[in-house]
């Protein structure tokens, strides 16, 4: 018997698993699909610290650092680049919407988001179109390869000794005693003192198992990606206002994305893409990279991910049951954070207590008596 | 027939969109408009005829007689199509038939989407890739390549040639190019000797086909004009910058070289998939014909309501076949949509029914005879296995035995092979049967690339500027 069970194969249960079995903790992850399969292998690779939820932001710097010395931790770079994410201004208004959100974080003590104006702008991104006015920028933020990254975690996990259970769906979590027992579609079942739900956009349903339940939906983020195209650009770009996520990769293909969804059908593991979005996604583009126009698109998708209704986690013990962690429902946004949600997660377990603040990713506020209060949150890119 | 010259022509909506106008696409849009059906006919050559009556249209009686007697027969199918009341837009590139039943069209650089109560897709074969050391240098083509030169613009080889591979349009080609008077100078066969023992059980049926007499004089009149090296068991396309010579084995025996300027390549054809599977029909594998093909029932309707699929693209069964299963979809289309009872729809099928059971009969034989051999379908180690990332072979089985219980996804995921703007056309059957032998399950365990739309490259400007008044395309009723 293992001592952690580990629900869901995705960055935040890999890194969970890598975690705990770096500190001597046994651990059995169940994946219903394989590892990275879903939004956490097929996202925009973002790694970014800027425009973040404010509770989010402390749990981002602290990810930040684990990023920044990534390779040794995994022995692996994953890809790992930062060259900064700028949220661009086109006009006036726009710039005083992100002076706006320069002011919040400042109030709450943070530096990280800097505001640049049009030259600054333009020396930096020289392909992005005449009429953008200034940005908000992040300097130490970037990108990495998603589906890589899982990986790198993967091999940990197995130089560790983690158990692996790929193909193997959950149908039932039931505890007596101490002891949990996990019942799978395949016939298997595992036991273990403590699990920990990281099943991303099947993660509410994990909760519900024991009677938590919580507003999350089944989300398609919609990504497309270009052919080669010569270098133009080293950072990530958002545009302040329309939904945008956008970057050139080493060997120049070309990433954008920026949340428009398509419909997600998790029972099946399948997606269906809306390209009357993506338009809209590529207008955007269109307009701020006339040197993209030409490009052409070579493909798109969309991963499964689940999207709390106030658009941040829920990270931190059950509050139905002991011996229950949850971290899921990352809401489009959880790439960057896996590296120490997993270490939350295995400080939560091990000792009991984390130094990172978590109280506002606590799934009691899906209780009917504090639901009220529950401030909303703008979903990530 | 209507023809339509941009994508603003397109109607918003129709009856039956066709994907395609080879024998299948052709014969199905004939047969939908005679049961009054709107039909749209996309396709993405300039001509209607698909790849085997490429250019029949506009081709001179010179270049007519090379070719053959089966691609006049061509004829009568483009002329069911002219005469109908189809509309059909050419030079079109569909990068999307989804589930939705709605159809992205790009045409001259201009993209629309319009939806159809019925999709046929009609999309044909691609040939199998061919992973030999070497196969990416400059002068080493498909045999479908070359075909096809001769075809459009009668080109033909210049410099010293072989053809090497198995399966009939190898022996097609070499035909064609010796009536052309550029004879290869030898033909490289890969044909497995040991499969003819295979094949026996197989005989009677194809002793009673149309292929056999067609296919035995062919073959005859090659050999007394070519070298026919048989039983090949190695083959490396070696060169710097342009392809300089073939080196080949054969059996066991020590290898030879032949200095050449160009290699066609060809080991059989394979259902292109990219479609049906994007849109999310169901595929599985056969285990004869060594690919994927979409399930389809004995109408071609695929696992998706409201698509149906006919010809090379549902299976490979040759020309003739297509365009009889063509006429099928198309009648079938018309009665899903009440223009035609279900009796009517039986009662027209019949003749074509009839032609499908006798090209049936020796199709077993002809798929066991040509089976490529399984060296020729994996990558050696050095090998080229995606063209588009440049993937080796080496590098496929790395990655197997690192992951374990991997598929083509996960792979796609982490080497790039089958990300490039092919879409996987040109790896996907090697990856997927490499992952096979090297984890020792079926392909069909293995499974394929989850693909997705756009099926083919489209401009960021395109999508961009996609119209948006399409709101009441999607109140079309499915039929």
């Amino acid at each position: 018997m293992a001592d952690v069970i580990v629900i869901g194969g995705g960055i935040h249960g890999c890194s969970a698993a890598f975690h705990l079995a770096r500190r001597g903790v046994s651990v059995q992850l169940i994946e219903k699909d394989t590892i990275g399969r879903h939004a956490s292998g097929v996202n925009a690779g973002g790694v970014r610290q800027i425009f973040r939820a404010l509770p989010e932001i402390p749990l981002s710097i602290a990810a930040m650092r684990l990023w920044e010395r990534i390779e040794d931790l995994l022995d692996d770079d994953c890809g790992f680049v930062a060259q900064g994410h700028l949220f661009v201004a086109e006009n006036d208004a726009e710039l005083e919407q992100l002076k706006a959100r320069r002011d919040t974080i400042v109030a709450a003590g943070f530096d990280h988001e800097e505001l640049i104006g049009a030259s600054e702008l333009r020396g930096l991104v020289p392909a992005l179109a005449g009429h953008c006015v200034g940005a908000l920028i992040s300097r130490r933020d970037g990108a990495a390869l998603p589906f890589h990254t899982v990986q790198a975690f993967r091999r940990q996990m197995r130089r560790l000794g983690v158990g692996v259970a790929e193909e193997t769906r959950v149908t039932a979590l039931r505890r007596t005693s101490s002891v949990w027992a996990v019942e799978t579609a395949q016939g298997d079942r595992f036991e273990a003192p403590v699990v920990v739900n990281t099943a991303g956009a099947w993660g509410a349903a994990v909760a519900a198992q024991v009677g938590e339940r919580v507003e999350m939906q089944a989300v398609a983020p919609m990504l497309m990606i270009s052919e080669r195209v010569a270098p133009f650009l080293s950072q990530v770009i958002s545009a302040a206002v329309a939904p945008l996520s956008f970057k050139q990769f080493a060997n120049g293909t070309v990433l954008i994305g920026g949340g428009y969804e398509g419909r997600a059908h998790p029972d099946v593991n399948r997606t269906d893409l809306d390209f009357r979005k993506l338009s809209r996604n590529a207008k955007t583009v269109y307009d701020l990279f006339p040197v993209m126009r030409g490009a052409r698109i070579i493909r798109a998708w969309a991963g499964i991910e689940g999207r709390m209704s106030d658009g941040i986690p829920v990270i931190g013990p059950s509050q139905a049951e002991t011996g229950l962690f949850h971290a899921f429902g990352f809401s489009a946004h959880g790439f960057q954070l896996g590296p120490i949600v997993g270490s939350i997660v295995a400080d939560l377990i091990i000792d009991g207590t984390t130094e990172l603040p978590i109280d506002a990713f606590s799934i009691r506020r899906f209780n009917a008596s504090e639901a009220g209060s529950r401030p909303g949150y703008s979903a990530g890119i | 027939m209507k023809r339509l010259a941009s994508v603003d022509d397109l109607p918003a909506s129709c009856d039956l969109a066709i994907i395609g106008a080879g024998p299948a696409g052709l014969a199905a849009a004939a047969a939908a408009a005679e049961c009054g059906l709107h039909v749209l006919v996309l396709d993405e050559n300039p001509e209607p005829g698909g790849q085997i009556y490429r250019g029949l249209g506009a081709a001179p009686a010179s270049r007519r007689q090379i070719l053959g007697r089966d691609y006049e027969r061509g004829d009568s199918l483009l002329s069911g199509m002219l005469g109908s009341t189809a509309s059909y837009l050419s030079g079109a590139t569909v990068w999307m038939a989804s589930r939705d039943l709605e159809i992205g069209v790009s045409k001259d650089g201009m993209s629309r989407i319009i939806g159809a109560r019925r999709i046929l897709l009609a999309t044909g074969a691609l040939e199998r890739p061919f992973p030999i050391l070497g196969w990416t240098l400059p002068g080493v083509l498909t045999a479908g390549a070359a075909q096809g030169l001769l075809k459009s613009s009668g080109m033909v080889p210049q410099g010293p040639f072989v053809l090497a591979g198995t399966g009939p349009l190898l022996w097609l080609l070499a035909s064609q190019l010796i009536a052309a008077e550029a004879p290869p100078l030898a033909i490289l066969d890969t044909t497995l000797l040991a499969t003819r023992s295979s094949v026996v059980g197989a005989l009677p049926a194809f002793l009673a086909s149309p292929y056999l007499l067609k296919g035995l004089r062919l073959m005859r009149s090659v050999r007394r004009k070519v070298r026919v090296i048989g039983g090949v068991t190695e083959l490396r396309a070696l060169g710097e910058g342009h392809l300089r010579s073939v080196a080949y084995r054969v059996g066991r025996g020590k290898t030879e070289t032949i200095n050449v300027e160009g290699l066609f390549l060809h080991q059989g054809i394979a259902p292109n998939v990219n479609m049906a599977s994007a849109a999310g029909c169901d595929l599985a594998w056969d285990r004869v014909q060594l690919c994927w093909k979409p399930v389809t029932d004995s109408w071609g309707r695929s696992s998706v309501p409201g698509i149906s699929i006919a010809g090379d693209g549902a299976g490979i069964s040759g020309a003739e076949a297509a365009a009889g299963f063509g006429r099928l979809c198309g009648l079938d289309a018309a009665a899903r949509l009440g223009r035609i009872s279900e009796a009517e729809r039986d009662e027209r099928a019949l003749p074509a029914r009839r032609e499908l059971s006798r090209y049936a009969r020796g199709r077993r034989l002809l798929d066991l005879m040509f089976q490529p051999p399984d060296t020729f379908r994996r990558a050696s180690p050095d090998a080229i296995v995606c063209r588009c990332e440049e993937i080796t072979g080496r590098q496929v089985t790395e990655i197997v035995a690192d992951f374990g219980e991997v598929g083509p996804n996960q792979l796609k995921s982490y080497l790039r092979c089958g990300m490039g703007p092919c879409q996987g056309r040109l790896c996907g059957l090697t990856v997927t049967e490499m992952i096979a032998a090297e984890r020792n399950v079926s392909p069909s365990e293995v499974g394929y690339y989850r693909l997705r739309f756009p099926i083919k490259p489209v401009t960021l400007a395109e999508i961009a500027t996609l119209p948006h008044d399409d709101d009441d395309v999607r109140a079309v009723v499915r039929g």
